[in-house]
């Protein structure tokens, strides 16, 4: 059904799309980090910028993650909205000093004086056969840090959506792009995109009755391909992705729960310290009376992420959460 | 096997240069003086403003009599720490003064006094460490960004700033001052990096007191100087006596307006001594003997300013007393109005995290609402 004006696009030309949009509207947007200039990014995801802004708009660093953040930190307190890229998940590490120490902090130890407008981009996950550092699923430690939005999303739609809210947002947002789903298409058309996405909102991708499958970003579509499988077997399964990790939904999540009454949460991080723990925690405190079964999780093993020769027997498939959704016929004493 | 060994390779393994390398920059011009330069009690010294020489002797005293009073302050419970400068002071006063109001100031915990030598609220510039907030005025109204308790990671900040004011046009120049201890950090390296590469107008001021706590330079870095670090950024390094307040103030002013006509960044290392321990939960005496704090006490910057100042008949006794008597009026009013208690809200903890509260937030307000309220009702 492709129109001429609605075209199969990717989540990377999304974001393009949505760093290209603010910037074009706001002079204070800047763009930096490494390669993001004439490489467009590793994952092309700044394609044109500097060519279209100029350099000082989109500015290529020095190799330098505390520095490219730490940097950014000096631009937003004289007014800048930095966009930084941190190319890989585990790359970002030598950032975390700045990230939790500083912009997480300055609008608090200000007293509201000094907000820090700066959206991180960080791809993560695994799935596409990277090498040690480059998989990684590092949510748990931005969301364990007050101050930060930790948003991730899952779609076309949400990626320009949500990246326009967390550029537009004077606080800051570590934004993880779920590396596999770069090239993830969708009828979506760059020429008429699609609308600011408030964050801290989730969203009920499919409806159904018998339990809920609370996700995230590259989660969304196995959970989403689980419900259609689980349909055979009698599953009505109801998928809520978060695309917020912080601010979270509980609203959304709990009346979901409430009205399906089982839950799995699933995520590619580890389960032990993961978010799915405390998400679990979160709808057990809410929702006690209306679950007929424990909330169970279906994340990575608590592992290192493996070479990529092995990870699909860490990353959580259909199978695992079908099995998971099978265990939910839970009957007290058993 | 070795490419050497390779059968054939003694003859067609030829090393070359690499065609198109050559030095980036001439070190020679970057390199620090061999000596640290003075200018107190050198013929140079004829060459300076007597009015800015007064006005250092002020600052001087002023800042000398603050150190002392907010260590007293410590030992009566009213600042939780209190890490001093006593014996830096030429360096936070000349720091300070050498900057244009629109500049900006990145300051470690233990800059209180170039805060304050900029004009800060003496008062506020110690909430940090009385401990009632983490920073107790606004950056942007004094262009002082706050206090920085992590080691070196305001010098990126200072980049960034910098930098984007001469992105919109603006001639303001970031000082941004970092210990000895704190170059051995990472962030001081890709700080000085990042400003090398984009010309960025930053001066970073090292204040070398000896010591990292109790570790010592020598224990700290291997190189000739820490000025000596410049150069392998690109960017100039200079050494100077930081207890020759004129001399500091030189260097300093020389510095910024480099960096504010396009010139880009350079490092000053300023030879100090911290005659405090690092903060009054230190002890001192445990790493370092009375013998060497004494030779530093007689290198003090406020005698050795006071001996220009006096012997060239710019300074008299009647000079010397009225800026003691300044000085005890600022500690007099630091004092009693550091001995009336913080006003405290606890409902505020809940907002500044974000710039609307998150509805997590909102059930968390609420509940210490309510135990503030039970509170009340108990007494």
């Amino acid at each position: 059904m492709t129109t001429a004006a609605v075209k199969p696009a990717s989540m990377a030309q999304a974001l393009q799309r949505a760093m290209r949009d603010a910037m074009a509207e706001d002079p204070a947007v800047h763009v930096l980090g490494e390669d993001v200039g004439a490489l467009g990014g590793v994952f092309r995801v700044t394609d044109g910028l500097a060519k279209e802004f100029g350099e000082d708009r989109c500015t290529d660093t020095p190799l330098a993650e505390a520095g490219i953040l730490g940097t950014a930190v000096g631009m937003a307190m004289y007014g800048l909205r930095p966009v930084v890229e941190m190319q890989f998940d585990a790359f970002a590490y030598p950032a975390f000093e700045q990230l939790i120490s500083h912009v997480a902090r300055m609008r608090n130890r200000t007293r509201g004086g000094m907000p820090l407008p700066i959206t991180v981009r960080v791809p993560y996950g695994g799935g596409i056969g990277g090498v040690e550092h480059h998989s990684d699923s590092s949510e748990a430690y931005y969301m364990a840090t007050p101050g930060l939005h930790v948003v991730t999303p899952s779609t076309v739609d949400d990626a320009y959506g949500l990246l326009r809210a967390a550029i537009a947002s004077d606080d800051p947002v570590v934004f993880l792009e779920p590396k596999r789903l770069y090239w993830s298409k969708a009828q979506w058309s760059p020429d008429a995109p699609s609308a600011v996405e408030p964050i801290g909102r989730a969203v009920v991708r499919r409806t159904g009755r018998s339990a809920t499958l609370i996700t995230y970003g590259p989660s969304v579509p196995v959970c989403m391909e689980a419900a259609e499988a689980a349909a055979a077997e009698g599953w009505d399964l109801e998928v809520v992705d978060l695309r917020s990790l912080v601010p979270f939904d509980d609203e959304t999540v709990c009346a979901s729960v409430r009205r399906t009454g089982r839950a799995v949460v699933v995520h590619e991080s580890t389960g032990f310290g993961g978010p799915g723990g405390e998400i679990a925690a979160r709808v057990t405190e809410r929702c006690f009376h209306h679950l007929e079964a424990p909330v169970l999780r279906v994340a990575g093993f608590d592992i290192p992420y493996p070479p990529p020769m092995l990870e699909r027997h860490h990353l959580p498939g259909v199978d695992r959460v079908l099995d998971a959704v099978a265990r939910l016929q839970w009957e007290a004493g058993s | 096997m070795t490419v050497q060994e390779l059968p054939g390779a003694a003859s067609a393994y030829r090393p070359t240069p690499p065609p198109a390398w050559k030095p980036r920059t001439d070190p020679t011009p970057l390199l620090p003086d061999p000596e640290p330069y003075r200018v107190l009690g050198t013929e140079a010294a004829a060459g300076t403003d007597p009015e800015l020489l007064l006005r250092l002797y002020a600052e001087l005293v002023r800042g000398r009599r603050y150190n002392v009073q907010a260590t007293a302050l410590t030992k009566q419970g009213r600042l939780a720490v209190y890490p001093s400068s006593t014996g830096q002071e030429a360096c936070e006063v000349a720091a300070a003064l050498a900057l244009e109001e629109r500049d900006w100031l990145f300051p470690s915990y233990r800059d209180t006094l170039a805060a304050v030598a900029r004009g800060l609220d003496p008062v506020q510039a110690l909430t940090l460490l009385r401990g009632d907030w983490h920073t107790g005025y606004d950056p942007r109204e004094h262009r002082i960004a706050p206090l920085c308790t992590p080691l070196a990671t305001q010098l990126p900040h200072a980049v960034g700033l910098a930098h984007a004011a001469r992105l919109k046009g603006d001639d303001v120049v970031a000082l941004a001052m970092v210990g000895d201890g704190g170059t051995s950090e990472g962030d001081f390296h890709e700080a000085l990096n990042f400003a090398a590469v984009w010309r960025a107008p930053v001066v970073f001021l090292v204040q070398n007191n000896g010591f990292a706590i109790s570790v010592p330079l020598a224990k700290q870095t291997a190189a000739p100087s820490l000025a000596h670090k410049a150069v392998g950024y690109g960017m100039p390094g200079r050494l100077v006596d930081g207890n020759d307040a004129a001399a500091v103030h030189e260097v300093l002013g020389e510095a910024v307006a480099r960096a504010r006509r396009g010139g880009g960044p350079t490092l000053i290392e300023a030879v100090t001594y911290r005659i405090d321990a690092h903060t009054n939960a230190d002890d001192a005496t445990r790493y370092r003997g009375e013998a060497e704090v004494e030779t530093w006490r007689a290198h003090d910057p406020i005698r050795l300013l006071e001996r220009e100042l006096t012997e060239r008949g710019l300074l008299d006794e009647d000079g010397i007393r009225a800026a003691a008597d300044a000085a005890e009026t600022m500690a007099a009013d630091l004092r009693e109005r550091m001995n009336a208690d913080a006003v405290l809200e606890p409902m505020d903890l809940f907002e500044h995290v974000y710039a609307e509260q998150t509805s997590q937030l909102r059930e968390q307000a609420a509940q210490l609402r309510a135990e503030l309220d039970a509170e009340g009702e108990a007494r």
